[in-house]
């Protein structure tokens, strides 16, 4: 079973924290024979447990096990689920034909990515915001992006993120050796600072009870909560960020999925250039989250205290320790952005967006107290007083529906469940009667 | 214009730092390297101290590397020449890319996989991020067979210079890495970026903290091992990238042995094995013991000119332990969990058609193709008199040059043949002196260049 440090040890048993390994005991646990000299990563040690998402699906196997017949409907993992349109598909399979032949045969490509995807990704998604392609650096994702900006950044500093947030900032921060002591009885990271983001601050931090960190990794629209900042509060944000001479990630994967006047690059706030650096992704934007391609925004103007460049020393991780996306899912990235793919893609958002809609009115008519499903195809379900593993299990062993406890998110998760609405209509359908079936009842 | 659009223009494709980064001094002025143009000296200053910095300091680590990654410097010092002889033909035997298109029986796989992603029934979405299981059981079976790796030992990722950052990122910064000299610049420079070594020592060409391996041709191109101070880390490249040399049976066990008695791990290269002519080993796995002190990188780029698909893998036996017992590859397990989300599932069905018969006899025959160019090139060297070394094993021919400094005749080479090698010296101290030209490239490039060295060194 799943044990979350997040959570106070109850129902679920520490998995991962396995028995002390070691040469000279004569259990079955543990291999007999040569040990290296080589000292485990200290950093590796610092983790509380397996990485979240796959920790779920272990979850979701077990439970399989038990109810071989039961048909699971997967809310859990954010995965896309609607194929991709013909016109991006048909472009790699051009692609990847052309890669048989001489005059279409290319090897390595530029590390930084292809030139006409770079223009293409200002063209889409950065118009009048001032960003040169020689800013955009094309990757195989934001999660590979969120490591690199970690190992560019280095171990000597400290983090902000916000809490609840997405498990791989928390993650690599522990793992760059940035994060220091885990702290159980908090259920955090002594060098981290989590700014809370609940509904009663209208899911934003109050920065005058913040701590100055060096880098501040900000999710908008935010996984897993939904909300998107509004432009307001992106303005504090950088304002803040300035202030403290730090440097804000922001993570806009789930751009695309904006329905209000909510900002969809942290570029459309002023200043921020010389402030922010941007992540984003084709995975929930083009149901690339197996075809692999993303993009990190550097901007020239955002220099370290000694005035160099940022984007000079993450370019050089790009070339060190990366190779370039792959040619054929870049070839895919840029039949997206042309007309005909950007409107393939919007029908594809709005269907899921419209699934969420329904999960939405769902959990409402439960009575529950529900959040986001507007500006992201996530839904933020408050249980209070509840266990989020608690809620996830009784969801599971109910209506055999997969979620994501919130605590995996953060402390500031506890007592929320998280619902992805990607999925086929019809599962989605069949959820959402599941759900209305099941008799929530109040926590005194 | 400002200063910071003089850097954009520095940093376009293929292009980094170059050997001359510029310098900031501690107000934040930017001085590059002077373009003998007439620069307006009094716009470029007062822009530079009003320029608004953040207060995170830079990362050491970063700032201890001395010039941009090699490749991309090679790339740029080609740029810089096709700029100034916009009409020469020039021949690209520097980066070790290559050029022959992959076989039609590799192509139709991932052409219906990405055609199967736009149907329900073919779609998917994140794959494990270890790789998909028949990818994991071709590999194993394909290059691992009775010797005892399994498929869960396997990790696909998107090529082996991501794999070796990984690797390090496992490791941390506390240990200390042996690595061959000269060897691919990606060890050494992954090391300094995650800390593990010092400052740059620009007497000895070294970085201080790494121990290097002397590779010569006076010692076979094998370390002497018992001059070898211990390592925990021990990176291994074989067949070798640049020197062409494959170790042997003999030699593998002892660098085994070496392992065994530090407690040391080695990272075993092995992306060339498939150019291996004789009997050398091709994988660390078939020396005994070897599972107990060693894991594999490999890659797909070479065999299968993947080089822009993106496909690899590592091997990491279940065996291989920390000093407190835990498993290596239990927590190679969480940063390819956390820190990488999967190789492209187009490339992962192009990998598995690879190890087909058909694709694995289609491999064989560009291999092949690229064999024959390295002997073209050998021979070339040979009858102009050279010392030339590899080429046998490997798609690269290490030619000596005793006396001269590899950049000079690089630089030599590229003005007078218009063809692009790669400096030895690029590698490390132990290539200065020595200039390594890959055997990647269409057959009449191959034969045009060996025309004009033939004319240069007559």
């Amino acid at each position: 079973m799943y044990h979350s440090a997040f959570c106070s040890v109850d129902v679920f048993q520490p998995r991962m924290l396995a028995a002390r390994f070691s040469c000279t005991l004569n259990t079955h646990n543990v291999r007999i024979g040569h040990c290296t000299k080589v000292p485990r990563n200290v950093n590796m040690q610092k983790l509380q447990h397996g990485y979240l998402f796959p920790e779920i699906e272990k979850q979701e196997l077990m439970h399989l096990k038990m109810h071989p017949h039961a048909n699971v409907i997967d809310l859990g993992v954010g995965d896309t689920t609607q194929p991709l349109p013909t016109i991006v598909t048909s472009s790699m399979v051009d692609f990847v034909h052309g890669l048989s032949t001489t005059a279409g045969y290319k090897g390595y490509g530029p590390e930084q990515g292809e030139k006409a995807l770079r223009k293409a990704i200002t063209v889409a998604f950065y118009k009048d915001l001032g960003i040169k392609p020689s800013e955009v650096f094309v990757s195989d994702g934001a999660q590979c992006d969120i490591t690199r900006l970690q190992l560019l950044m280095g171990p000597n500093l400290k983090i902000a993120v916000q809490d609840p947030s997405f498990p791989a900032y928390i993650d690599s921060s522990v793992i760059i050796g940035q994060a220091g002591k885990f702290v159980d009885q908090a259920g955090k990271y002594k060098n981290i600072e989590y700014m809370t983001c609940g509904p009663q601050s209208n899911f934003f931090p109050d920065l005058t009870n913040i701590s100055r960190t060096e880098l501040i990794f900000f999710n908008s629209p935010n996984n897993p909560t939904g909300h998107a900042a509004t432009r307001k509060q992106l303005e504090q944000l950088v304002d803040f960020a300035r202030v403290n001479g730090s440097i804000i990630i922001f993570d806009s994967a789930y751009a695309a999925y904006v329905t209000d006047d909510s900002p969809k690059s942290i570029y459309e706030i002023p200043g921020a250039r010389e402030v922010a650096i941007e992540v984003s992704s084709f995975s929930k934007f083009a149901g690339f989250t197996g075809v692999r391609l993303g993009w990190t925004v550097v901007p020239e103007e955002l220099l370290y205290s000694d005035g160099f460049p940022v984007m000079h020393d993450f370019n050089r991780i790009m070339c060190t320790c990366f190779n370039g996306a792959s040619s054929i899912a870049q070839a895919g990235g840029l039949a997206c952005l042309s007309p005909e793919g950007l409107r393939a893609i919007q029908s594809l958002i709005d269907y899921y967006m419209e699934n969420a809609r329904m999960l939405v009115d769902a959990l409402t008519s439960l009575g529950l107290t529900v959040y986001g499903g507007k500006n992201a195809p996530y839904v933020w379900v408050h249980f209070p007083g509840s266990k989020s593993w608690n809620v996830f299990a009784e969801i599971l062993e109910k209506t055999h529906i997969i979620t994501v406890p919130g605590c995996g998110f953060g402390p500031g998760g506890e007592g929320y469940i998280r619902i992805s609405a990607f999925g086929q209509r019809d599962s989605i359908i069949e959820a959402s009667q599941r759900l209305k079936y099941l008799n929530y009842q109040e926590q005194n | 214009m400002s200063i910071t659009h003089n850097l954009a223009t520095s940093l376009s494709s293929s292009s980094s730092a170059f050997l001359a980064p510029p310098s900031f001094n501690s107000r934040g002025h930017v001085s590059l390297p002077v373009k003998s143009v007439g620069i307006c000296k009094c716009v470029a200053a007062p822009e530079a101290e009003t320029a608004y910095k953040t207060r995170v300091i830079r990362n050491p680590n970063m700032g201890k590397l001395q010039a941009g990654y090699l490749f991309p410097e090679i790339a740029r010092r080609r740029s810089a020449h096709l700029l100034k002889y916009p009409d020469a033909k020039v021949i690209s035997l520097g980066i070790g890319d290559t050029t022959e298109p992959i076989p039609e029986v590799i192509t139709d796989a991932m052409s219906k996989r990405s055609h199967a992603l736009s149907t329900f029934e073919g779609y998917s979405g994140y794959g494990a991020e270890q790789g998909e299981k028949p990818l994991r059981s071709a590999i194993a079976s394909t290059f691992y067979s009775d010797l005892g790796i399994e498929e869960d030992d396997i990790f696909v990722s998107d090529g082996a210079k991501c794999d070796i950052s990984r690797l390090q990122i496992v490791f941390g910064s506390n240990v200390k890495m042996a690595v061959q000299d000269p060897s691919y610049p990606a060890y050494v420079d992954s090391s300094v970026i995650m800390g593990q070594t010092g400052l740059y020592q620009k007497d000895v060409q070294k970085f201080a903290n790494i121990e290097y391996m002397r590779c010569s041709p006076e010692n076979g191109f094998f370390p002497d091992l018992s001059s070898i101070s211990r390592a925990d880390i021990i990176f291994f490249c074989s067949p070798n990238n640049p020197t062409g040399a494959a170790a042997t049976r003999e030699q593998l066990t002892q660098l085994v042995k070496f392992a065994k008695d530090n407690g040391s791990i080695v990272i075993h290269d092995s992306a060339y094995a498939m150019y291996i002519s004789g009997d050398s080993p091709r994988s660390i796995f078939e020396i005994p013991g070897a599972k107990e002190v060693a894991m594999e990188t490999s890659s797909f780029s070479k065999y299968a000119g993947f080089t822009g698909v993106r496909l690899g893998w590592t091997v990491i036996p279940k065996q291989l332990l920390f000093s407190d017992g835990f498993p290596v590859a239990r927590d190679f397990n969480r940063i390819v969990c956390t820190c990488f989300n999967g190789a492209s599932n187009i490339s992962q069905a192009g990998g598995l058609a690879c190890l087909s018969p058909e694709g694995l006899k289609a491999m064989r025959d560009v291999i092949g193709f690229y064999k024959e160019n390295t002997n073209i090139i050998v021979e070339t060297f040979d009858s102009l008199g050279f010392k030339v070394y590899g080429g046998k094993d490997a798609p690269y021919v290490w030619v000596h040059f005793p006396g001269r400094s590899s950049w000079d005749v690089f630089a030599e080479i590229l003005e007078k043949t218009h063809v692009v090698t790669t400096p030895g010296s690029g590698f490390g101290p132990g290539g200065e002196g020595f200039v390594r030209v890959s055997a990647f490239g269409h057959r009449e490039n191959i034969l045009e260049a060996c025309r004009r060295f033939k004319q240069l060194y007559k």
